[in-house]
């Protein structure tokens, strides 16, 4: 097992609680930085940290801070975005219900960072017992002195509000996401201005991850430098993944990021291997990534042992590689159907298209249509190169990223499983059992001869 | 038409709708959160308040309602309350089961789970049974792919399902017979 900055204390019995929190170290870096530090030097930890933002895009945290204006007399804010909605994720949910104060911590140190007086905590309307355990946490350390006017005499004021929202995966993309909190639809804006520069109520604000605002803890607590020793090249420090589909062991592990593939997947340490006749297919970062073979997940086209880092998985771009993304990740055996799979991510999409623009609002449609009868043994030769088609036209044409994240699932689907979608056309009374792989797994170049 | 915009109830449901004492507090402390002049924001928690009030769903009263507490075009309520689809715009059951179908669900089970419920509860997904006890809709990811397959029901998650658990939980909540919400108030 690597290094646990974040897990450290999450089976310690009376974590969730003030006084269990604060018994097991909770609350220095609360105190290192208002009593020991200036806001320049705990952004300069923080940089020097190496940190990227762990929703999902991976953009330096330090510099993203080091953009926020600062306009006088103007205030801003910190907003912690806990909508986690990109499928495969969960390990926000669980750090939120099991640890609480650490996320209130690192959101007390980022806030003296950014001179942010109030911030608010974005969480999905599913979370909302997790909410609940978030405003009490929020009350213990109000209570407790934590919060409210001049923490621990420094003159730092500091509030912090829980926001739920009401179902809509594009409240995670940061301007969707202040669209809601501003209690409105949740359409993205058109970025520049960005939220650093004109966020929420058009004032400058940072937008971060829950596991970002996390990390910011052992960060000021230890140094940015010592931080930075953890992982390879420019994937620093620890990530945590959680861990689904067809393995023995799924859950939320805190990885060092560089940690193998082969050994997330197989050791018993992590998801123990298969669960079930073989592995077929693995999407390491949450529905929005390339899906990929599991020979390309464990080795990258080189033949070069692939890491869990964000470099590494991103190895060979989009016609090989993947992308680390949220760290959501699910892996497939060889009972499930790529063409199933793909009509349900891009389902997904379609559902989640917040309608502003055309390409993604109908183009999800359109590719959900054809997968629906591809899956159903009613597709056309045509279908596949008609998906590709669309696909490319959504990519790149949107205001926000949800329209190259519903084209990326089905382009790497076509590019890494093109047979099985032939499959599909050539034999559709061999699919119309929605479990047809279940029973006589596809195999790559046999299955023409034979069926 | 997307689907993120759907039409609103104008036919059913004309019952009268006030909050309670108790909500209207709730509702005038969230208020405070924001800045002057941001009310605005208690939008959509408010909007989980009435629904809670309105045995779980959104009727053109209710909404209205939560315009006049807010000080808001009504118009303003019914583009957020459309948007967002944990806002349910028609009658629905007693309890309403979330039973999640995205891909991580799917690999370990969930269409089975739902093709079980839609013959046990006689519905299809978005259906509402006879007796008005159950409201069976299929949603999107819900963060809980490690326990997978599951479903929400209220503010509760049930996890790893399986056709044994689903219907003890069914029989359960068929015994208990008291309505649910997500603000689990």
């Amino acid at each position: 097992m690597g290094r646990q900055l974040l897990f450290e204390h999450i089976n310690t019995p009376g974590i969730r609680g003030l006084e269990g929190y604060r018994a097991n170290g909770g609350y220095r870096s609360v105190e290192k930085a208002l009593r020991t530090m200036s806001p320049e030097a705990v952004v300069e930890e923080v940089k020097a940290s190496g940190l990227r933002g762990r929703g999902g895009a991976g953009f330096p945290t330090g510099m993203k801070w080091s953009f926020l204006a600062k306009p006088p007399g103007v205030p801003r804010y910190l907003v912690v975005n806990a909508d986690e909605s990109e499928p495969g994720t969960f390990k926000d949910r669980y750090l939120m219900e099991r640890i609480p104060h650490l996320m209130i911590e690192g959101m007390i140190t980022s806030s003296f960072a950014l001179g942010a007086n109030t911030s608010y905590i974005y969480i999905r309307g599913e979370y909302f017992y997790v909410a609940r355990i978030l405003e009490q946490a929020v009350a213990e350390a109000r209570a407790a002195g934590w919060l409210g006017r001049n923490i621990l005499g420094s003159g730092f004021d500091h509030e912090i509000h829980v926001q739920v929202g009401a179902g809509a995966y594009i409240c995670g993309e940061e301007t969707a996401l202040l669209e809601s909190l501003e209690g409105k639809r949740g359409n993205p804006r058109i970025k520049p201005p960005f939220p650093a520069v004109k966020g929420l109520y058009g004032c400058p604000t940072v937008v971060n991850n829950v596991e970002t605002i996390a990390a910011v803890v052992p960060i000021v607590n230890d140094g940015g430098a010592e931080y930075a020793k953890i992982g390879v090249g420019r994937s620093t420090g620890t990530k945590l993944i959680s861990a689904g589909g067809n393995i023995k062991r799924p859950g939320v592990y805190e990885i060092e990021l560089g940690l193998s593939c082969d050994e997330f997947i197989n050791s018993d340490e992590y998801c123990g291997g298969v669960d079930g006749r073989a592995f077929k297919a693995v999407v390491p970062g949450g529905s929005s990534v390339p899906i990929v073979p599991y020979e390309l997940f464990l080795r990258t086209a080189a033949g070069e042992p692939r890491l869990m880092s964000y470099e590494s998985l991103a190895d060979g771009g989009f016609v090989s590689g993947t992308m680390l993304g949220s760290g959501g990740f699910y892996a497939y055996n060889d009972a499930q159907c790529i063409v199933r799979s793909t009509w349900n991510h891009t389902r997904f999409y379609h559902h989640e298209s917040c309608g502003q623009c055309s390409p993604c609002r109908e183009g999800t449609g359109w590719m959900e249509k054809v997968l629906e009868r591809l899956e159903h043994g009613e597709g056309r030769t045509e279908d596949i190169d008609l998906l590709w088609d669309i696909q490319r036209k959504i990519e790149g044409n949107t205001i926000c990223p949800l329209g190259d994240a519903a084209a990326w699932p089905v382009a790497s689907a076509i590019r890494h499983f093109r047979e099985e979608f032939e499959y599909h056309v050539r034999f559709p009374q061999k699919v119309k059992d929605p479990k047809h792989f279940a029973k006589e797994p596809f195999v790559r170049n046999a299955n023409f001869a034979t069926a | 038409m997307s689907a993120r915009t759907r039409p609103i109830t104008t036919t059913e449901g004309t019952r009268p709708f006030a909050f309670s004492e108790a909500a209207l507090a709730e509702c005038r402390a969230l208020m405070a959160r924001y800045p002057e002049g941001r009310s605005k924001s208690a939008l959509i928690p408010i909007l989980h308040i009435a629904q809670a009030e309105n045995d779980g769903w959104l009727s053109v009263n209710a909404m209205d309602a939560v315009a006049g507490v807010l000080g808001l075009q009504r118009i303003e309520v019914y583009e957020v309350a459309s948007f967002y689809s944990m806002f349910n715009l028609h009658p629905v059951g007693t309890y309403v089961l979330d039973v999640c179908r995205t891909t991580p669900c799917m690999l370990r089970g969930s269409d089975d789970v739902i093709a079980h419920l839609e013959r046990k509860l006689g519905v299809h997904c978005g259906g509402t049974t006879a007796d008005g006890m159950f409201t069976l809709k299929g949603v999107e990811c819900l963060g809980s792919c490690g326990t997978a397959p599951m479903l929400q029901c209220g503010a509760h998650y049930h996890e790893d399902l399986t056709i044994e658990r689903a219907d003890a939980l069914i029989d359960e909540l068929r015994a208990r017979n008291s309505r649910t919400n997500y603000t689990d108030r």
